[in-house]
């Protein structure tokens, strides 16, 4: 058995760095608009892409309205269905998910969770949000260009996607798209250098990597990663911009549309497809590593025990974001790339399994005899280990060159990175918020609505999606728009995507129960205690609840141990915080001391 | 907020990194966060123009059109002759000279002489400027005799489009660097980096510390570096 005793005091390093001037807000302006502290920015951030996110939640609505009921919905033309998948897709990955992990949770935990003051640069941090905010504005501005958004599937693949016989291809559509892409990066670089900077560089003392909560290392790992992968979709982004509007022909062969020959010529579309996933793999860990990070904290503090393997989870994190490099063209095997590429990708895919299994295990290991309380945000996290099981085992299917073709563009696909990339890491959200709303309200959020939420949401999840699989395999394609008589899908594939569609709808609408439920909770909810779920790490240990401006109280704390001291036998409470300094924990026998 | 604090004896070689890597608030020991940032922002926009160049050479492989001659198109006609690349190589030599430079300014920042600062900050703004300035003459030429993003008279038309698009992604961030180097220039002059001011203002957070100058040097040597490779692979190639 790990010997969890308190450990002996240790030498605390004197403070490297003085304190830093904080900025102080004055009006109502500055201090809920323009704001530069990280906790508001956090609000900011999470706030608009929850709103962005309904309207992705809506446009998948609206699609399987038209998949389950074909022919019903006049307002659903083919375009228009296209251009809902290609919308729902880049909202839900890039402007909610990345968004709310990193702008909205990284903002909040990761000066708090390390013990500062605030992020390094708070100005910067705060542009940050505002150039975010304006990367939402463009896209939504493309709903009402003449022609609409484009619907070139999210991942934008030239030829088709300049050309106008896509929807949005040859207007405004695409480029709005490509625009606001690219100030996305901008805003997100701007974050993502404060994110990496505060972790690496302004600690509290006592606080060492290894000490770090791993909410805090999925964070990182995320940020590292987006700060290397954006980059290759920012560059081709600019270059199909200019593909579109100047007629380079980057990414643009000689083509002949309508039967005639555009001005294009000599370009290469598999460049973008290359420089898309090596973007696009990091992408999928981008939004899984902070989910990662946070379930582990979850399933720690909910099970009264500490993380199983603390050091090999770290050392995974760190391995999954390192190889998210090498796997790219594993979404490529039908492109017409270099079967040899194919051995090859498949092979770095299939490694990623190992670390990733650690992780797995090190999870369950850690529910293993523990004291497990169902709280909700532990019902989420037990949810979201099931379902990453299920996504990633699926994801073994489609890493092999040989599996992967027939299933190519099938509703296997989507089934599968809805599992692993979409169901996975929103479970985790929920979770998350559920577990963190006390913190940043001071009250709790309604428990019957809550649970109501999560058993929706869960079983919805699975009503929706393993069907899915099945699809896929009996060969229904994706992004199709009205399967008509295919002789070799059997009729039964329509009343399954009937069924999917009742369920999708079910499960859209239990979430605005949990908009609902914050909503009213914000206001009217039950007051927390300081620390309900007896929590270690250093956000909870603040001097008020919600903490204030600059976070800690005159002093910042000092860090003497990791973050998971629970059930720590002969000591009072059954856990032990971060900052409490080893003489002064309670013990149940004087004479321990 | 700033200062180098490392007063314990540290291990040196490669046990101090490790020692350094597993020690509480500062990864990097006396590595102000300025720099840090610098570093990190430089490591996220070497991606940038790696994925630039390595399109540049994909198009260059996947066009079936021949290829630009480079040394005939950006020869200059002087003196009654075609003299190959005599453009690019006083555009480089102006650019390297102006890192050394931008060397002297860092130096002469640590010691606190402000005037010397400035100056070698003013003369590397000065140098970046006329490099901006011959690459606008170079960009008028090329378009004179024809030379567009969507086609040129003397072969691949992808040569205009990655040309004009990396040259002047790369001279976007010269200029960017011209205005940051006169802003720390005048903040310089103003003695705004002294113990004893009492001003405060966008970069001008750490009083007492010249900092700022290195990690403007560190971003005006990047775009330094990041011209060798343009140039090899534009103009040599």
């Amino acid at each position: 058995m790990v010997d969890t005793t308190p450990e002996k005091v240790e030498n605390v390093s004197p403070a490297e760095v003085p304190e830093a001037d904080l900025y102080h807000a004055h009006s109502f302006w500055t201090k809920y608009v323009f704001c530069q502290d990280a906790k508001v920015i956090a609000i900011q951030y999470s706030g608009t892409a929850v709103v962005i996110g309904m309207v992705g939640l809506v446009l998948s609505w609206l699609m399987r309205l038209q998949l389950g009921f074909p022919e019903t919905f006049s307002f659903i033309s083919p375009d228009s269905y296209l251009q809902f998948v290609t919308m729902h897709g880049m909202i839900m990955v890039i402007y909610l998910l990345t968004a709310l992990f990193l702008g909205g949770f990284g903002n909040y935990l990761i000066p708090l969770m390390v013990g500062a003051r605030d992020m390094v640069f708070p100005y910067v941090n705060m542009l940050s949000y505002w150039v975010y905010l304006l990367a939402v504005l463009i896209l939504v501005a493309s709903f009402f260009v003449p022609g609409g958004p484009t619907g070139a599937g999210w991942t934008l693949y030239p030829p088709q996607a300049i050309l106008s016989g896509t929807p949005g291809g040859s207007g405004l559509g695409i480029i709005l798209m490509l625009v606001s892409l690219a100030f996305f990066i901008i805003g997100f670089t701007m974050g993502g250098l404060n994110y990496v900077v505060t972790i690496l560089q302004a600690r509290t003392r006592g606080m060492t990597l290894m000490r770090m909560p791993l909410t805090i290392w999925g964070i990182f790992t995320a940020t590292v990663l987006a700060l290397l992968a954006f980059p290759a979709l920012f560059v081709s982004a600019i270059m199909m911009t200019l593909d579109s509007v100047l007629g380079t022909s980057f990414f643009m062969p000689a083509i002949v549309e309508f039967g005639e020959q555009l001005s294009y010529g000599g370009g290469s579309p598999i460049l973008f497809q290359h420089l898309f996933w090596f973007f696009g793999h990091p992408e999928v860990y981008i939004v899984a590593l902070p989910a990662f990070g946070i379930v582990s904290d979850l399933l720690s503090i909910h099970a009264r025990r500490h993380i199983f393997g603390y050091r090999m989870m770290v050392w995974a994190i760190v391995a999954i974001g390192a190889l998210s490099f090498v796997v790219w063209a594993h979404h490529m095997y039908v492109s017409g790339m270099n079967p040899w590429f194919g051995f090859f990708f498949a092979t770095t895919t299939l490694i990623i399994a190992v670390p990733t299994a650690i992780k797995v295990y090190n999870w369950t290991l850690t529910l293993w005899r523990g004291d497990i309380h169902l709280t909700i945000p532990m019902l989420f996290a037990i949810a979201f280990i099931i379902t990453f099981v299920n996504g990633g085992i699926t994801g073994l299917f489609l890493g092999n060159v040989i599996v992967d073709v027939p299933l190519s563009d099938t509703m296997f696909v989507v089934a599968h990175f809805h599992m692993v990339m979409g169901i996975a890491p929103i479970l985790v959200v929920f979770g998350a918020i559920y577990h963190w709303f006390p913190l940043m309200t001071g009250r709790m959020l309604n428990d019957a609505m809550g649970r109501f939420h999560f058993w929706v949401t869960f079983i919805g999840a699975y009503l929706i999606y393993f069907p899915m699989h099945y699809l896929g395999f009996v060969g229904v394609p994706r992004r199709y728009w009205s399967m008509e008589d295919t002789s070799f899908i059997p009729d039964s594939a329509a009343d399954l995507n009937a069924f999917i569609t009742v369920a999708a709808l079910i499960v859209g609408f239990a979430q605005l129960v949990f908009i609902y439920n914050i909503l009213v909770s914000v206001f009217k909810g039950k007051p927390s205690e300081r620390n309900p779920w007896k929590a270690t790490s250093l956000e909870w240990q603040t001097e008020t609840v919600p903490p204030g401006h600059g976070n800690f109280s005159k002093e910042l704390p000092v860090v003497y141990r990791w973050a998971y001291s629970f059930s720590v036998p002969g000591t009072v409470d059954d856990y032990v915080p971060q900052n409490v300094h080893p003489n002064d924990v309670k013990l149940v026998s004087p004479e321990g001391k | 907020m700033t200062e180098v604090n490392v007063t314990d004896d540290r291990p040196s070689g490669m046990q101090g990194v490790i020692a350094d890597w597993a020690s509480d608030q500062r990864a990097f020991k006396g590595v102000p966060w300025g720099k840090a940032m610098m570093w990190i922002f430089l490591l996220s926009d070497t991606f940038i123009f790696s994925s630039f160049l390595v399109s540049y050479m994909t198009v260059r492989m996947s066009t079936p059109v021949a290829w630009p001659n480079a040394s005939e198109v950006f020869a200059l006609h002087m003196f009654g002759a075609n003299i190959p690349l005599i453009l690019i190589a006083i555009m480089t030599f102006i650019l390297i000279t102006s890192s050394g430079t931008m060397a002297l300014a860092v130096n002469f920042g640590y010691r606190k002489n402000r005037k010397m600062t400035t100056l070698m900050l003013v003369l590397t703004a000065i140098l970046g400027a006329s490099f901006v300035g011959m690459q606008a003459f170079e960009w008028t030429k090329l378009i004179s005799e024809g030379v567009r993003p969507w086609g040129n008279p003397f072969g691949a038309e992808q040569f205009g489009a990655t040309f004009f698009m990396i040259t002047g992604f790369h001279g976007a961030h010269v200029s960017i660097g011209v205005l940051f180097l006169l802003i720390v220039a005048r903040k310089v002059w103003r003695g705004d980096y002294e113990d004893d001011t009492e001003r405060r203002g966008y970069f001008t957070s750490h009083k007492g510390s010249y900092n700022i100058v290195e990690e403007t040097g560190l971003y005006w040597h990047f775009v330094d570096l990041v011209w060798v490779f343009i140039f090899a692979f534009f103009y040599l190639w």
